[in-house]
């Protein structure tokens, strides 16, 4: 309980340096960027958009620093990102309809990819010195292309030359956006691409993780009594990956952070809706409260994630429970 | 050295090939590039031919010289990043793990909020804020790259340090009477330098990668060649799905090649660390000829003797 209530605690404090860098950022640069798009800006909106994009900032009145920020923090806290300036819209409103396909899209290759790596790995790590090990410069070279380039690649073999997947969008223009099957099929099938260019890129780390693990383990004494009892090999080696896997999970909050990252870039290859396209937009048109808020709902949404696997660790592991290990 | 004498298994010697390559690429590469990579003097989307070895794009660039003259941004940012966060990770990871108490605490929780802070996009918010002149500049890159990259180093670091604070021959310094400065850096560091040397190649890896998606996606200067700006310019001109595979093909798997050399010399270091994993580093037919068993036992250390002369009888492998 004291650990999960540490961890909270660490995650708010990162939301709040969050926060705070969206605050200082703009007013640490040289010339003020945020001032400069404004007067660039007069004209061409409504001085009440002109009005809530300042008070997004904190910057709505002839105010001290501390009462800037206190107008920043309330604004947020109301859920006032401030207005796109290239869409014209609420960034709240634009947000809310691309985070669940980049929640899906990343949660649901995340997933595969750590079950995927895991299972492997643990395989690898028992097998160890056999031919399988040749596998091993195979994975790092895939961890060490750039999630982005992967999706390129895939793209180009799988989607454009092969047909074998559907390209470009999250689901086909003939049906009708709704729960119904033919919009859910579209979702999967145009899905599937992106999924598995993710899981390349990332289950190499997974897997050499737990096969390292898996090594350490089976020098325990434990493995060997289970050995020497005669269980099944099988059972010795569910027995074995049992203790091996707590490192990978108790990395898993730690891994997301970094997974979301690239997977964010090949949204941006494949045209997904998602925060990433949407965050390459914002980039290239200087649309700072978009750029803001995405930055935020990522962060938001990555934490939330780290705690999800932290409770999933203590679940797993007693000893956490009685110690106040972090 | 002979503290750091890596494994010389054929992975270790694979990676220090293939860093060693791209490191001559990086240094001679501006040199030998046949032409400016930004004239557009020659005709566009040519194929790869004896003139021009990668193709040109749509431009009309030289593919090849620009693969040749990113070399060098794209290193040398790494580079700075790698080094500046390396060096950030062990003042902080070591103070941390020697100092304990209140400091410990501080420094915990400060690497604690980067780690969980995502970092390409804090990257993106940064980088977004920087005016156009800094952003052409290596160094400001390096550095904010490694602003986001020595968290995790520095967490390595302090658990080292904290396993190594109780040693005796550090309890001896201390009682001498060293300073904790001379302790922390002259006792403790030098034993540190496996897990430092792993930790650099790491950050190394992510600041090439941060900043290769930095440059894709438009954030620095795109005057600036790196193998970044060319997946940029190829991506814009929608070279992946009208076939032009010269001009993205060859920067990406550069990347990647760097990528696994240096993740390739990491497991020489993790071997060194954790002699366990490094049994697996010999090959099958190293194994037969030793007279190992095709397969390491539970349990049981394969010893290694060296090898009885002819006609003597093979006992060489002893099992404990």
């Amino acid at each position: 309980m004291r650990m999960i209530l540490r961890r909270i605690g660490l995650y708010a404090l990162t939301a709040w340096v969050a926060v705070t860098v969206n605050f200082v950022l703009p007013r640490l640069m040289p010339g003020n960027p945020v001032q400069t798009l404004i007067g660039k800006l007069t004209g061409q909106v409504t001085p009440n958009e002109i009005r809530a994009i300042r008070l997004s900032f904190g910057m709505g009145f002839h105010e001290g620093l501390l009462a800037q920020y206190g107008t920043y923090l309330n604004q947020l806290a109301h859920g006032n990102l401030g207005i796109s300036i290239t869409l014209g819209a609420p960034v709240s409103s634009i947000l809310r309809e691309s985070v669940p396909w980049t929640v899906g899209l990343i949660g649901v290759s995340t997933v595969l990819s750590f079950l995927i790596g895991t299972f492997s790995g643990a395989i690898l790590g028992w097998t160890r010195g056999s031919r399988f090990d040749s596998l091993i410069p195979t994975a790092t070279f895939f961890q060490a292309i750039p999630y982005f380039f992967l999706g390129t690649v895939m793209l180009l073999i799988f989607g454009s030359n092969l047909h074998w997947f559907p390209v470009l969008g999250a689901y086909s223009a003939n049906v009708t956006p709704g729960w119904n099957w033919a919009f859910v099929g579209s979702v999967i099938r145009y899905g599937e691409l992106p999924v598995i260019s993710i899981v390349l890129s990332s289950v190499a780390g997974w897997m050499l993780g737990m096969r390292n693990m898996m090594i350490t383990m089976i020098g325990e004494d434990f493995v060997l009594m289970a050995v020497a009892k005669g269980l099944p090999r099988r059972k010795v080696i569910w027995h074995a990956a049992r203790s091996a896997v707590l490192p990978s999970i108790a990395n898993l909050s730690l891994a997301i952070g970094l997974v979301v990252s690239g997977a964010l870039l090949v949204e941006l290859v494949f045209n997904y809706p998602g925060v990433g396209d949407l965050l390459l937009q914002a980039v290239l048109n200087e649309d700072y409260p978009l750029i803001q808020g995405i930055f935020l709902v990522i962060t938001f949404t990555v934490l939330a994630a780290n705690l999800l696997a932290d409770l999933v660790y203590l679940g797993l592991d007693p000893r956490t429970r009685s110690e106040a290990a972090v | 050295m002979k503290t750091l004498r890596l494994p010389r298994s054929p992975k270790v010697l694979l990676g220090l090939g293939i860093v060693g390559f791209f490191i001559i690429m990086t240094v001679v590469g501006p040199w030998l590039a046949p032409d400016n990579p930004s004239s557009t003097a020659f005709p566009a989307l040519l194929g790869p031919s004896a003139h021009h070895w990668l193709g040109t794009t749509s431009l009309g660039q030289d593919i090849f010289s620009q693969l040749l003259v990113g070399a060098r941004a794209t290193m040398v940012v790494a580079l700075v990043a790698g080094l500046v966060a390396t060096l950030l990770s062990m003042v902080i990871g070591v103070s941390a793990g020697y100092l304990g108490g209140v400091s410990d605490d501080g420094l915990s929780l400060l690497s604690n909020v980067f780690l969980a802070i995502p970092g390409l996009p804090l990257l993106i918010v940064i980088d977004s804020y920087l005016p156009v002149t800094s952003r052409s500049n290596e160094f400001v890159i390096g550095l904010i790259i490694s602003l986001t990259g020595w968290a995790w180093g520095a967490r390595v670091l302090r658990a080292q340090t904290m396993s190594l604070r109780n040693r005796d021959f550090v309890e001896a310094a201390r009682i001498i009477g060293e300073s904790r400065r001379r302790i922390m850096f002259t006792e403790i560091a030098p034993n540190l330098l496996p897990v430092l040397a792993s930790s650099l190649l790491f950050t190394v890896l992510y600041s090439i990668g941060a900043y290769v998606t930095l440059a894709y996606i438009g954030l620095t200067s795109t005057a600036v060649w790196n193998w970044g700006t060319m997946l940029y310019w190829a991506q814009a001109n929608n070279a992946p799905l009208s076939n032009e595979w010269y001009w993205f093909v060859p920067p990406g798997t550069c990347i990647a090649l760097v990528g696994t050399g240096l993740a390739l010399l990491n497991f020489g270091i993790d071997e060194f660390i954790n002699p366990r994993l490094r049994a697996g580093g010999l090959s099958s037919r190293q194994r037969r000829s030793l007279g190992l068993p095709r397969r390491t036992r539970l349990g049981l250390t394969p010893v290694l003797r060296p090898r009885a002369p002819r006609g003597a009888p093979r006992r060489n492998v002893v099992s404990s």
